[in-house]
């Protein structure tokens, strides 16, 4: 009976230790915030097009921590729509077509001859890259434009192009070899010569 | 001190060098155009300082350096500039580039040239002509010299790269055999610049004429070891050369000078020497043109900027023979697409493959586990493994995996069983894990932008708010001190509202009133309604007659409704005559009785003005005075009589008649 009861007791002590070891590590490490959010949002492309239908990226990492389909952001494709499956442990799906088709990056580029200095794409701009004052030519600041294509609806003279991002020898890289296995394509007795 | 470390794994391929190091370095003349592009070395493209029409001379700075790390360009003959435009780039990519295209003279005229007293030259004077002679590294990867040499770490160990371990290439050791003491007198001025290090010239035992002319010429110098390696591909790579002569090796991400040491290759060290001590910037360097497709295979002294077609010509390269067009070597270099692409400063082999010389881009098989590539890898990688990363995309498995630390020497191809072209998968995986890096940088830049711009949103928002609260809060304080000053004046907005509550009031009190005057309805009231009804009515039966009678003209759709409204007015207007009749007979009013009241009242008051009228003129003014007594009698007569009608009309109204 005795055992029993020092068991009882010694189990009680145990318990009493650890839950204020747990209770004293919530309070010292607690995480401010909610990290998921962040983790979702550094996956995201930040282009802030709103294409998922969110006004930016971050609303819509927080939607999808909310349980939205992570398939709804077509700059980042199918790539982010895996690295987001990933993350949250659930299954890849295609691209949601309604949101848009995924595409080439590009790069909006204003006609400055034809810009009458209206602003309007400035204040579309959701990263600050256009570059102009009222009545003055505008430019877009290549290196911060992010491609969201959201300055070309409100100019009033359509002066603003998206031009894919050109390849230059410093950014391009090689591609991926075809990946074929030669057996599977034809009988290996065929040739055979290709062994130097 | 002689001891040689070995380094882990490495392949032996046929050296195939004898094709091209039997004949002495042939200098090749002046071709009709030379074309140099602009981005020859590692870092930034230099700057065109030339325009088109532009005569330059042999010598001359045509594109200067951008930025530290980054290169000059020197004309490499004399001639005009006929272009600066885009053209093919002797690149894998084969991408377009920008490029200065001379046509030259065949004077091949000098500019005039400063001769420096080379002994009183300081170290930074040194190193100032080694930057402006535009030299890169001739080896193979074409990083500017100039910034090798000034390393923030002190340097105690100089290494010159004599090894040329790929097959085929043998420029640097035709090099050596012609020019042992130019390359001596050149580590002699490195170690200069170096504060005297101890210097290692690591070169393979595959070149014993070469050790033989470097020996002898490294005896008269002091400090300078020519220690000779076993031949092992790649004993030249930078790191595996470091490794073989000293045993220790480069940290991960790090570089020689990290451990104190310098490496640079046999060809820059001439090179050096000659903008030294000759004063001639980097504008010709030793290529080698070999192949089974070249029949004077040998090495040449080409200018920069030649076209390859043009040294194939001149090497008898047969291209219609040629199967692989390679620049570079066999193991390291890529496929040319296009023979017009020019020489460049780290240009060292041509090579002109016949038959089956170079395996054909074969299809692969699958990888079969065999564990061959991570036994030749000299970086002590796991190919295997980077090879299925890379196929599957898993770019942070490949990543942690080292990649960043593949020399890409393709030793791992070479002895691959199924012919997996592993090196192209590396450096597709290393393309991806670089742009996939660069596109993060870019997201986190446009994720800080869009936020601060949020930011800046919110804060212009809350400013104006406070703008707002601040005017109200100093309007109304304006308000509170004039009251104070004036306290006995009431607030004129309270004033009017109790103004208006006063008046509803007010009228709330009132209504009871009227509505308990609507019992008792004095007879007079009552007959005024009762007349005004059948007026309206009377009215409203005229307007509908007559549009009945308009619509039967017309033959309007809306008789028949017409009509039937006529009738039903006509029955309310007899209704309403009838009660008017009615109320009179009950109250015994006569309503001809008024009329002619009324009548007789303005005749009279007719007669009287009429006679005023006349007074002025009349002659008899008395009697027309007269007159006018009596006719005001009578009306005066006759308007009491109404008014007493009006007043009671149940009263007699003979006694009235009379009068």
């Amino acid at each position: 009976m005795q055992t029993l009861y020092l068991a009882i007791i010694i189990l009680a002590l145990l318990a009493i230790v650890f839950g204020a070891i747990l209770g004293f590590a919530a309070i010292r490490f607690k995480v401010d915030g909610d990290p998921i959010v962040d983790q979702i949002d550094n996956l995201l492309p930040q282009t802030q097009c709103g294409q998922c239908g969110h006004p930016g990226c971050k609303p819509y990492a927080q939607a999808i921590a909310s349980g939205e389909a992570i398939n709804r952001c077509p700059p980042g494709g199918e790539a982010t729509i895996k690295a987001l499956a990933d993350l949250l442990d659930v299954e890849a799906i295609p691209l949601d077509a309604e949101h848009g088709a995924e595409a080439v990056r590009t790069i909006a580029y204003i006609r400055e001859d034809e810009c009458i200095g209206c602003t309007k794409c400035i204040q579309a701009c959701p990263v600050d890259a256009i570059l102009g004052a009222a009545k003055q030519m505008h430019t877009v600041i290549v290196d911060e434009c992010t491609g969201c294509d959201l300055c070309v609806e409100p100019c009033p003279v359509d002066c603003i192009d998206m031009l894919p991002i050109e390849v230059t020898p410093a950014s391009w890289h090689w591609r991926q070899p075809e990946d074929i296995i030669a057996t599977s394509k034809q009988p290996l007795n065929v040739g055979g010569s290709s062994h130097g | 001190m002689d001891k040689i470390w070995p380094f882990h794994g490495g392949v032996h391929p046929p050296g195939n060098k004898s094709q091209s190091n039997q004949t002495t370095i042939v200098p090749m003349p002046v071709p009709p155009q030379l074309v140099l592009p602009v981005n020859q070395h590692i870092g930034a493209a230099a700057k065109a300082i030339v325009s088109v029409g532009d005569k330059v001379l042999k010598g001359q700075l045509i594109a200067s350096a951008q930025g530290f790390v980054s290169a000059n360009i020197h004309a490499p003959s004399s001639g005009t500039i006929s272009a600066i435009e885009e053209r093919i780039l002797p690149h894998a990519s084969a991408l377009l580039g920008t490029c200065i295209v001379i046509d030259t003279d065949g004077a091949d005229q000098w500019i005039e040239q400063k001769t420096h007293d080379v002994d009183a030259l300081d170290t930074a004077q040194l190193l100032q002509i080694i930057q402006t002679a535009g030299i890169t590294g001739l080896g193979g990867a074409g990083f500017p010299s100039a910034v090798k040499l000034q390393a923030r770490q002190p340097i105690t160990t100089l290494i010159i790269n004599a090894a040329e371990c790929e097959p085929y290439i043998t420029a640097d050791d035709r090099l050596m055999r012609e020019h042992a003491q130019q390359v001596i007198t050149g580590i002699g001025l490195l170690a200069r610049i170096l504060s005297q290090p101890k210097c290692i010239i690591g070169i393979e035992d595959n070149k014993p004429e070469a050790i033989e002319a470097l020996t002898a010429a490294a005896k008269t110098a002091q400090g300078i070891e020519v220690r000779v390696i076993p031949t092992k591909y790649p004993s030249g790579g930078e790191k595996q050369l470091i490794e073989i002569l000293t045993g220790k090796q480069v940290p991960h991400g790090g570089i020689p000078a990290d451990i104190g040491l310098v490496c640079q290759n046999v060809g820059t060290v001439k090179a050096i020497a000659d903008a030294i001590l000759l004063s001639r910037p980097l504008i010709s360097r030793t290529t080698t043109v070999t192949g089974k497709a070249a029949v004077n295979a040998g090495n040449y002294e080409v200018l920069i900027g030649t076209p390859v077609a043009d040294l194939l010509a001149f090497a008898q390269v047969d291209l219609n023979r040629t199967s692989r067009l390679v620049m570079g070597g066999p193991m390291m270099g890529f496929t040319l697409q296009d023979p017009d692409v020019p020489i460049i400063k780290s240009t060292n082999c041509i090579l002109a493959a016949a038959d089956l010389e170079l395996a054909p881009v074969a299809d692969h098989h699958a990888c079969i586990r065999c564990g061959q590539c991570e036994v030749a890898c000299p970086a002590e990688l796991l190919p295997q493994q980077l090879f299925w990363f890379a196929q599957a995309e898993e770019f942070e498995k490949a990543k942690n995996h080292n990649l960043s630390d593949c020399i890409e020497c393709g030793a791992c191809a070479w002895v691959c069983p199924s012919e997996i072209p592993l090196v192209q998968y590396y450096r597709y995986a290393k393309g991806r894990v670089k742009s996939l890096k660069e596109e993060a940088q870019m997201a986190e830049q446009a994720r800080i932008r869009f936020e601060s711009r949020e930011q800046r949103l919110v804060d212009e928002k809350l400013a104006k708010e406070e703008k707002r609260k601040a005017r109200a809060e100093a309007a109304a304080a304006a308000q509170a001190a004039k009251r104070a000053a004036n306290p006995d004046e009431q607030d004129p907005v309270a004033a009017a509202l109790a103004r208006v509550n006063k008046q509803k009031l007010e009228q709330q009190q009132a209504a009871p009133i009227e509505a308990y005057s609507d019992a008792p309805k004095s007879p007079e009231e009552e007959y005024k309604a009762l007349k005004t009804a059948a007026a309206i009515t009377r009215t409203k039966l005229k307007k509908t007659s007559k549009a009945l009678q308009n619509a039967q003209s017309t033959g309007h759709e809306q008789v028949d409704a017409l009509q039937a409204s006529l009738a039903e007015l006509t029955a309310k207007a007899d209704a309403a005559q009838t009660a008017l009749k009615a109320y009179e007979d009950k109250l015994g009013l006569d309503p001809e009785y008024e009329k002619q009241l009324l009548v007789t009242v303005a005749k009279t008051n007719a007669v009287v003005r009429k006679l005023e009228k006349s007074l002025s003129t009349a002659e008899d003014a008395a009697s027309v005075e007269a007159e006018i007594a009596l006719a005001k009698t009578v009306h005066a007569a006759a308007n009491l009589a109404l008014s007493n009608y009006q007043t009671n009309p149940t009263a007699n109204t003979a006694a009235v008649q009379e009068s």
